[in-house]
């Protein structure tokens, strides 16, 4: 079986966690839980925001230990304003993909971090991008990660379909994180949800209470 | 798992550590898989995939993981093969010698307690997670699940098998109480597919068979025929 991100190696608090990001028809989805656990058994926080903005259109989802990833996009959100400013052009995704990954690859052996890149840009539109534990960078439709991710490739494989609506897509995404959120230990809290299109950002929190529910809750 | 040992190579003696011997002489033959069972009004729906590996090479494609226990009873088998086809054997023996006792068909409850049993009992030395599904007089249709380690619960659905991580969440959001038996055959053949396509260890046909008060029917799923996803 696949390893979490739950084990012993992990240092202090973890964002054992569900994160996804899908491409509709004018635009992406980002979408989390809220927890994060130290080792799998204690909640140190029920609802923290996992969906990082590091430009105007491109948000980032972070995956593994929190301390890393706070690190690598406070990095990455730096550099990104300033290539932004030589460019005098919003950074296209691939940009911001592009950097983060360059800190996880060439710090590979320190860091724990795994993200997925989302936005919006004039070139190619509505992107999205994961960049891997190790530093490897691709770009997908549609991508999950996180610990609670396992559980949901079978859902996210037969469900989702290129050039959905926005309801669609979100339905999809809140569906995808409340499975995952249900069978996950380490996952759960909240569902935040980003919706980014080139009119704009908008933030959409689904509180516990309102998820989906399936026939055996 | 891999145990060193020495091999006789041309007369001289080999490490297995070596690039002589390949990987796979020296790894456990597992049933990775992914398994499957569904209660159905008047039945049960079992289902497996059909790949036996020694760490990465395939031992067995076309491996049949349904087990026939008794006449209506099956078992769904996942972990060590070898643990797993001593298990079954051993449970169909005493289960057959049972229902002679008795004279009447046994109950799928007795097969799963002997399972338990022998899972329990001998749980350091075994690694098997077995579903035991099937049809009887008294309850009908029932799936019972006896993980790794020897616990035994009844589901109306259950999953196993490495394979099963990736469908928790097809399987939670597509089964409902009331589902008919060509609903149950779909939803099996489906999420058996979406696991083979991500899980490394589970692969080549699925395997389904239906149990209820007519008999057993078997079918086969092959290559070709299995339920497609949209890629992406």
């Amino acid at each position: 079986m696949e390893k979490h991100f739950t084990d012993s190696r992990v240092k202090g608090v973890s964002t054992g966690t569900t994160i996804l990001a899908a491409v509709f028809d004018g635009g992406v989805v980002i979408g989390s839980d809220s927890r994060a656990s130290i080792g799998g058994d204690y909640v140190s926080s029920k609802a923290i925001n996992k969906l990082i903005q590091v430009h105007d259109r491109i948000f980032c989802c972070i995956a593994g230990s929190l301390a890393d990833a706070q690190a690598v996009t406070k990095t990455a959100k730096f550099q990104l304003s300033f290539h932004s400013i030589q460019m005098e052009n919003p950074p296209l995704v691939i940009a911001a993909a592009s950097v983060l990954k360059e800190l996880c690859y060439n710090n590979k052996d320190e860091l724990q971090a795994g993200f997925i890149t989302a936005g919006w840009d004039k070139k190619k539109g509505p992107q999205v991008y994961v960049v891997s534990l190790g530093g490897m960078l691709i770009s997908q439709p549609v991508t999950i990660a996180g610990s609670g991710s396992t559980y949901i490739y079978g859902y996210v494989d037969a469900k989702y379909k290129v050039n959905m609506t926005r309801e669609e897509c979100l339905q999809f995404a809140t569906n995808a994180l409340a499975l995952a959120m249900g069978r996950d230990n380490v996952s759960g809290g909240v569902v935040n949800l980003v919706v980014i299109t080139e009119a704009g950002v908008e933030h959409i929190v689904i509180p516990g209470d309102k998820l989906p529910t399936f026939s055996d809750e | 798992m891999a145990a060193a040992s020495m091999m006789p190579i041309f007369s001289q003696n080999v490490s297995s550590k070596s690039d002589l011997v390949p990987d796979w002489t020296r790894q456990e033959v597992s049933t990775g898989t992914t398994i499957m069972a569904v209660e159905y009004d008047g039945g049960v729906v079992v289902g497996a995939d059909s790949r036996t590996t020694t760490g990465a090479y395939i031992a067995n494609r076309v491996t049949d993981k349904l087990t026939r226990i008794h006449d209506r009873i099956y078992c769904c088998r996942s972990g060590s093969a070898a643990d797993t086809q001593a298990i079954a054997e051993v449970v169909s023996y005493q289960l057959g010698f049972h229902s002679i006792e008795l004279d009447e068909p046994p109950l799928v409850e007795t097969a799963a307690h002997l399972f338990r049993a022998s899972c329990y009992r001998y749980r350091e030395e075994l690694m098997a997670g077995i579903l035991v599904a099937g049809w009887d007089r008294r309850k009908g249709g029932q799936v019972y699940c006896v993980p790794i380690g020897g616990m035994l619960v009844r589901q109306p659905v259950s999953v196993g098998g490495s394979g099963s991580s990736y469908i928790y969440g097809y399987m939670d959001s597509n089964y409902k109480p009331g589902l008919s038996k060509d609903q149950c055959l779909d939803l099996t053949a489906k999420a058996l597919a979406l696991a083979m396509e991500r899980d490394g260890s589970s692969g080549g046909v699925v395997r389904l068979a239906t149990i209820s008060e007519k008999g057993v029917e078997r079918r086969v799923l092959l290559g070709d025929q299995l339920p497609k996803f949209s890629t992406h």
